[in-house]
């Protein structure tokens, strides 16, 4: 059977209404426990490798997750929770929203919901640890070719 | 000779579950002074009001906040309710109550849970989230939601609860009362938390009164002011007295909101006891026009829905001033003086919500 | 409105009246904007116990306004945000953000 490795999760909260955010740490508290697919909860994005986001993108915070995203090791995968987080959700009308997430970064997996049900975010995360392990098997190929092996 | 340095605090920040930034002032380890810039939760919700309707709003209202989404979308209905002189059944006021009270236990174990977090007590964390998921269950059971509920119209609820629901509900508080009882022994009890949580972040009376406080951080400084009293939905009803502490630290304020979570339950069983029979919902008719100031006891406090009305389905002018925003120069003022290591746990005995700060 | 009187006030028996409330003991509830057909109308309420007051103040397209920050400590955040959201200038803040509280890409959204 083959083991995959145990990916770190970064949390960041965009300009979410906060619903989404208390269903990630839901995901992560005794009842769904996500900790159980290897996973735990970081704050430190350089040590992350799965970056969760909820909430619309706005001009404020459009820095904060790039320079997030940026300080995270490759390779490194993006899940989008939440409508908001996927194209902006009710808000989209709003003067201060840009978007989704995928306005700045891009996004590998999208979350719907309003709020996201920890069973949808769950099945992203799973989702996100098997893409990661996808990646990882790329780099290491290329590398094995010669390559930089960033992803 | 100390040095002064500035410090910059968030917005991504391990402890802080929402981004707020601070810059604080240092004088080696001691805080002097903090400056907070808002803004990345900004989205302009308030100017919405130019594109859906009246009625449509509700859902922006839930909105606001996903922890207060029940009383957000209820401060709004009633207000424009008042603005149109609708008066709702009598069975949908003590819904609004059961669903208010559900929401305000679900919100004071959230802040426990992470109040726990961020002294670094993980397994207290996970078991005040572990009780609070059997909130959610009910407002699952009850609504179809989670977080969001959506159960909120302007002229009454869209949803009911029967008989059998609320004798199975109560069952469940009992079991949540007890269970609460064990982790507050802990949260009050524990020495280890007590060395955090005692003499730490005060907040004098006067000094709650004069910058503004709201909510169970104002009564912990001893002010005895509830809106519940002010008499919306259902309260007149319930025998309730504000829950206050005359102390005004950290410790005051975790004990203020564990005998908020108990009082809530005692009102859920009061209102479940004496709810009346009947239709939840009114038709509405006509357009609002006039306006209206709402006071609303979330939480975290005091919020205030303002509502100004033209008389066609688009509003001149919502306004939201949260609780949250209302106790962040008091938070600034507990904030002077303290040790660096101890600013995330004064940020939270807040309970901060910057979504809604920052709308 | 339930309890809160609604009392108008020009622009210069704002600050008296605002000092009046605070010498009587009344806190600092809330300042909202609203824009109106013939400019902006504010709104500040003070709150004693449960009983609510509301001073209301018209203002023209470009009128200035006197902070009260001095005596109310916390207006300071309520003065940013009408100044960052409505354009409407408020003098003598006790801290001021130059239009940087919300940082927003769209100047005066509400104007």
């Amino acid at each position: 059977m083959k083991v995959s490795n145990s990916p770190w999760l970064l949390h960041y909260d965009g300009s979410s209404c906060n619903g989404c955010d208390i269903e990630v740490l839901a995901c992560l508290t005794p009842v769904y426990d996500v900790e159980r697919f290897g996973v735990i909860n970081t704050g430190n994005p350089k040590h992350a490798d799965i970056f969760l986001i909820t909430g619309g993108i706005n001009t404020q915070n459009k820095a904060v997750v790039e320079q997030i995203y940026s300080q995270m090791p490759s390779p490194k995968v993006v899940v989008a929770v939440g409508i908001c987080a996927c194209n902006g959700g009710i808000f989209k009308e709003c003067y201060n929203i840009l978007g989704g997430v995928d306005t700045v970064i891009p996004v590998d997996i999208y979350v719907p919901g309003c709020a996201a049900r920890p069973q949808a975010i769950i099945d992203g995360v799973v989702k996100a640890v098997a893409l990661l392990d996808e990646k990882k098997k790329k780099r290491d190929q290329k590398k094995a070719q010669g390559g930089s092996g960033n992803a | 000779m100390s040095t002064r340095s500035i410090v910059p605090f968030g917005p991504q920040h391990p402890v802080l579950p929402e981004p707020i930034h601070l810059d604080l002032v240092l004088e080696d380890e001691k805080v002097v002074e903090a400056v907070p810039s808002i803004g990345f939760v900004h989205r302009g919700l308030e100017k919405l009001v130019e594109k859906k309707d009246f009625q449509e709003y509700v859902y922006v209202a839930e909105r606001i906040c996903g922890i207060c989404s029940f009383m957000h979308g209820m401060g709004y209905c009633e207000a424009v309710e008042h603005i149109m002189g609708i008066e709702i059944p009598p069975r949908a006021k003590y819904l609004r109550t059961i669903w208010c009270e559900m929401s305000r236990i679900h919100s004071h174990m959230l802040w426990l849970g992470l109040l726990a977090d961020a002294f670094g007590f993980e397994s207290l964390f996970m078991q005040s989230w572990r009780i609070r998921e059997k909130i959610l269950d009910m407002f699952e059971y009850s609504t179809g939601g989670r977080v969001i509920f959506s159960v909120n119209k302007i002229g009454g609820q869209r949803k009911d609860m029967d008989g059998d629901m609320l004798k199975q509900f109560m069952e469940v508080l009992s079991g949540i009362e007890a269970e609460t009882k064990v982790i507050a022994k802990t949260f009050l009890g524990d020495k280890a938390v007590n060395s955090r949580l005692r003499g730490v972040g005060f907040l004098t009376k006067q000094q709650a009164h004069d910058l503004g406080a709201v909510g169970p951080f104002m009564r912990a400084s001893g002010i005895a002011l509830d809106n519940r009293k002010l008499g919306y939905a259902a309260y007149p009803d319930i025998d309730f007295e504000p829950v206050t502490s005359e102390i005004g630290d950290c410790y005051a304020r975790c004990d203020v909101r564990i005998r908020e979570i108990f009082q809530s339950i005692d009102i859920i069983r009061q209102a479940a006891a004496k709810i009346p029979e009947g239709e939840v919902a009114v038709p509405v008719k006509g357009l609002p026009d006039g306006e209206y100031m709402m006071r609303v006891e979330q939480p975290r406090g005091e919020a205030i829905y303002y509502v100004k009305a033209n008389g066609t389905k688009f509003l001149d002018r919502v306004r939201v001033r949260t609780p949250t925003f209302a106790n962040l120069p008091g938070m600034l003022e507990t904030l002077k003086g303290c040790d660096f290591a101890d600013v995330p746990i004064l940020i939270l005995t807040i309970d901060p919500c910057i979504s809604c700060t920052e709308r | 409105m339930r309890d809160g009187i609604i009392m108008e006030v020009g622009a210069g028996s704002l600050v008296p009246e605002v000092l009046m409330l605070k010498h009587e003991g009344y806190r600092l509830v809330q300042i909202c904007a609203t824009k109106t057909e013939k400019g902006y109308e504010l709104t500040y309420s003070f709150g004693q116990a449960y009983k609510l007051v509301n001073l209301r103040l018209k203002l023209a397209p470009g009128a200035e306004v006197v902070s009260i920050s001095d005596i109310y400590e916390p207006a300071f955040l309520y003065e940013n945000e009408i100044h960052d959201l409505f354009g409407i200038k408020v003098r003598m803040m006790a801290l001021d953000y130059e239009g940087n509280l919300y940082r927003i890409d769209q100047k005066n959204p509400f104007q």
